[in-house]
């Protein structure tokens, strides 16, 4: 990499897309990426919150065996708006919406995404759904389940299943606007010399979650539209009364739903892969294993669905076949893993607060993964299906895994996001904290389940107790551990340290302009010369993202003049 | 830095207007993807209920208009034809030729929605709009001619397909309808020419799936039993 020449800097250049307009007005009619994932951050920090505040209340009832604290239809409400608003409102849009949105133009050096003006209206959408979901949780809630079988949800259930169920639709089209923005972004608006394998791993996991999201949300989108029909017109395609098949609901809804597991933890595994690399600092091991296999997930994660019928009346051919693919899915996150792993050996790491969380993925991630394994195996499934093995599994993915990566990744790019550094003690405190809290509340629920303990009830056995204890009082240090980070982001806006460009000192292009970015990202074109995760010579990468001294002015310092 | 003058249809994040083409084109591509898994989960269900009960869904087949299904696949092929002139008049920066494709091209669109409703009169004056969809009015098949081994509910399945594929399909054929309105207005104001017509374009690449679904629903839900009736 040669090293690029400093020049004057504009007035203009203190400029950056924060300060750029004042007023609500700037905010809400922004077609600037940047402030977009500002306001898709801030409505899913509070729909994450409101689920946090159902899971408390699952967990405060299954303190003692006995249904004390919510009746069994309650019970049955809490648990399915838990499940809607962290699956739906929370993860599927967290990563992407966020971090991908603020970063997928600025790692490849464009101005915006491809259509500013649809990022936009995938927030409004995204808000649209989300109103109508929270007014069917108001107006008195829904007890089906995330999962809306039929023929409950269609003909039994007495509650707000078609408000629910039309949030969810509506939102659905945010999340596939944003896959079409990123998807013709990449393809289309990459700097010159941004070759495709010189994009961070970031962006290859974004790509895949994209075709993820534009290939099965339109399913599940026009599911839901058939199921609220059947229910408000009693039409059936589901309803056994005109020859209709409930099972054809669960086939459409989990054609949606595992490649859905993925968009949730593909955009994590990239922020991971970042962390990985940069702070071991070295270039990433097996960089186009990578990211291949995050197109091979995209592509077979559409193939293993029927893992969720194995006793649902699926025949068992089709079941060994699937049980056969779902094997085979796990291989390309096997591969991620041994590469991160890789090039962790011999790395000059860092435990900074972002590793700590990029560490903690792996680990969880890994648990998460191998128990999955013996869901696949149609033996062992038939014995823990429904049961708090299967949770247990899936949160060592959604939380352990996904949540994971979105908070290691919001604090890696929090300089940049924010202009600001967070308090690094805080940080790896925290980062502890939801390491504990999370163990303690999900291992014990592997015990649990595999001994039978079932799922989707408020009371259970008295021998069950002891692991809910456990897994109760993880839960109340994990929620300690993720109010921390929240507090003292807040506070950081205000009174954090500045940040320079480059905090962490890499090579990546987003670290090559100001923290905050000026409204245009960059100030002059890159062009890039240098392949991904490329690590200078110290001196050379003293200078980049270093200004005139004294001033805590910065700009990009390299392009085509 | 700034080279020539830009044009003024070009975005400021654009470098230029061949990449905001690029990018506008594979957008709708994109978009039409999306569009192909949403039907696909309603071809599903055809697909598997008419396996299941073929003669009942042939004798619900039959029961359709044959005349006005066939008038109506004419009438949208030729629109297709029309969206097509309407492209080129564009690219060769004919003006005149634009507006008068674009609005030959409305018209066949409206026309198809208008016969698409006297066929679905039709079927409510027949009692054959299932479930609970006209409130008061329910579902009755017997003026539908069944053939041997046809089971009245699931005549009622096939209208329910029957009506959710072709309401998707007239839904979008109404955002068509909208759609190439604006463009019409903006050719009008002369805003196309063989430099910037991208959106003439994309509409077009629109239109064109919408047809091609149709092309699909007719033969599935018009022909499929035809033989099977004498
Ligand atoms: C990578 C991210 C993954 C996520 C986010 C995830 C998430 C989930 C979720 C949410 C469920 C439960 C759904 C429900 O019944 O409510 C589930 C169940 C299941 N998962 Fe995963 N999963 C992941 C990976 C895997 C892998 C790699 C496998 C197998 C190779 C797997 C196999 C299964 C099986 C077989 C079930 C069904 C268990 C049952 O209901 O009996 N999962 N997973
Ligand atoms: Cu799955």
């Amino acid at each position: 990499m040669k090293a690029p020449e400093t020049f004057e800097i504009p007035a203009a250049a203190r400029v950056n897309y924060i300060n750029a307009q004042y007023g609500l007005k700037s905010w809400l009619l922004t077609k600037d990426h940047k402030r977009i994932a500002l306001l898709y951050l801030g409505s899913i920090t509070f729909f994450f919150f409101i689920g946090g505040l159902y899971a408390m209340m699952i967990r405060l009832e299954l303190l003692t065996p006995q249904g004390d604290f919510l009746s069994s239809t309650t019970y049955n409400k809490v648990f399915t708006q838990h499940g809607i608003i962290m699956v739906f409102f929370f993860l599927i849009p967290s990563i992407p919406a966020t971090l991908g949105n603020f970063l997928v133009p600025m790692m490849i050096g464009a101005k915006d995404l491809a259509f500013p003006r649809i990022n936009l209206l995938s927030w409004y959408i995204y808000l649209l759904g989300g109103v109508i979901t929270i007014y069917a949780l108001l107006a008195g809630g829904v007890d089906t389940g995330w999962t809306f079988y039929a023929p409950y949800s269609t003909t039994f259930s007495n509650s707000y299943v078609i408000a629910a169920g039309l949030g969810i639709f509506i939102s659905g089209f945010s999340s596939i606007l944003t896959g079409l923005n990123f998807i013709v972004t990449i393809h289309t608006m990459r700097a010159p010399g941004m070759t495709w394998f010189r994009l961070p791993l970031f962006i290859w996991a974004h790509y895949a979650t994209s075709l993820v999201m534009i290939l099965g949300t339109p399913v599940i989108a026009i599911t839901i539209l058939l199921l609220a029909f059947e229910r408000l017109a009693h039409v059936g395609i589901f309803d056994p009364a005109v020859g209709g098949d409930p099972v054809l609901f669960q086939h459409l809804f989990w054609f949606y739903s595992h490649p859905a597991v993925y968009i949730m933890v593909l955009p994590s595994m990239g922020v991971v892969s970042e962390l990985i690399a940069n702070f071991s600092r070295k270039n990433i091991f097996g960089y186009k294993f990578v990211a291949f296999s995050s197109l091979a997930i995209a592509v077979f994660g559409f193939l293993v669905w029927g893992h969720h019928l194995f006793v649902a009346s699926q025949s068992v051919y089709a079941g060994m076949i699937f049980s056969f693919l779902s094997f085979a899915v796990a291989i390309p996150s096997a591969i991620k893993v041994f590469n991160w792993t890789a090039t962790l050996y011999k790395g000059s790491i860092s435990f900074d607060t972002p590793m700590l969380y990029a560490l903690g993925f792996i680990g969880l991630f890994t648990i998460g993964g191998m128990t999955g394994l013996f869901l696949a195996s149609l033996a062992i499934d038939v014995h823990v299906s429904d049961t708090y093995f299967v949770v247990a599994h899936f949160h060592y993915i959604m939380v352990g895994g996904a949540l994971l990566g979105y908070l290691g990744g919001l604090h890696y790019w929090w300089p940049k996001i924010s202009g600001r550094m967070y308090p690094e003690g805080w940080g790896r405190f925290s980062a502890l904290v939801v390491f504990v809290g999370f163990n303690l509340t999900f291992l014990p629920q592997f015990v649990a389940g595999y001994l039978g303990m079932p799922r989707r009830y408020h009371a259970y056995p008295p021998e069950f107790q002891v692991f809910n204890v456990l897994s109760s009082a993880g839960a109340s240090i994990l929620g300690v551990g993720l109010l921390i980070p929240l507090i003292y982001l807040v506070w950081s806006m205000r009174y954090g340290k500045r940040a320079e460009a480059n905090p962490w000192h890499l090579p990546g292009l987003e670290w090559r302009t100001a923290s905050p970015p000026p409204t245009e990202n960059f100030l002059i074109t890159p062009v890039v010369t240098w392949e991904a995760y490329e690590f200078a010579p110290p001196e050379e990468m003293q200078v980049i993202g270093k200004f005139r001294e004294g001033t805590d002015l910065d700009a990009p310092i390299i392009g085509k003049s | 830095m700034e080279h020539k003058a830009s044009h003024p249809a070009l975005q400021h994040h654009f470098e230029n207007l061949e990449q905001q083409r690029e990018a506008g084109t594979l957008g709708m591509w994109v978009f039409l993807v999306t569009e192909i898994m949403f039907f696909g989960g309603m071809f599903l269900a055809y697909t598997l209920y008419r396996t299941k009960y073929p003669q009942a869904f042939a004798s619900a087949s039959n029961h359709l208009s044959l005349p006005l299904g066939t008038i109506n696949t004419g009438v949208l092929i030729l629109s297709s034809f029309t969206m097509a002139l309407a492209v080129y008049s564009a690219q060769t920066g004919k003006r005149r030729g634009q507006i008068v494709c674009l609005a030959l091209t409305l018209l066949l669109g409206l026309t198809f929605l208008g016969i698409k409703a006297i066929e679905y009169h039709d079927k409510y004056v027949d009692h054959l709009i299932p479930g609970r969809l006209i409130p008061g009015r329910p579902f009755d098949a017997s003026g539908v001619h069944l053939l041997p081994g046809a089971a009245k509910q699931n005549v009622e399945m096939f209208y329910w397909i029957y009506f959710a594929m072709t309401g998707m399909h007239a839904v979008h054929m109404i955002i068509g309808v909208g759609l190439l309105s604006v463009i019409l207005y903006f050719a009008a104001r002369g805003r196309y020419g063989p430099e910037y017509h991208n959106p003439v374009e994309i509409s077009g690449l629109y239109w064109h799936f919408v047809d091609i679904i149709w092309i699909f629903l007719f033969p599935l839900l018009y022909l499929l039993g035809r033989h099977l009736e004498h």
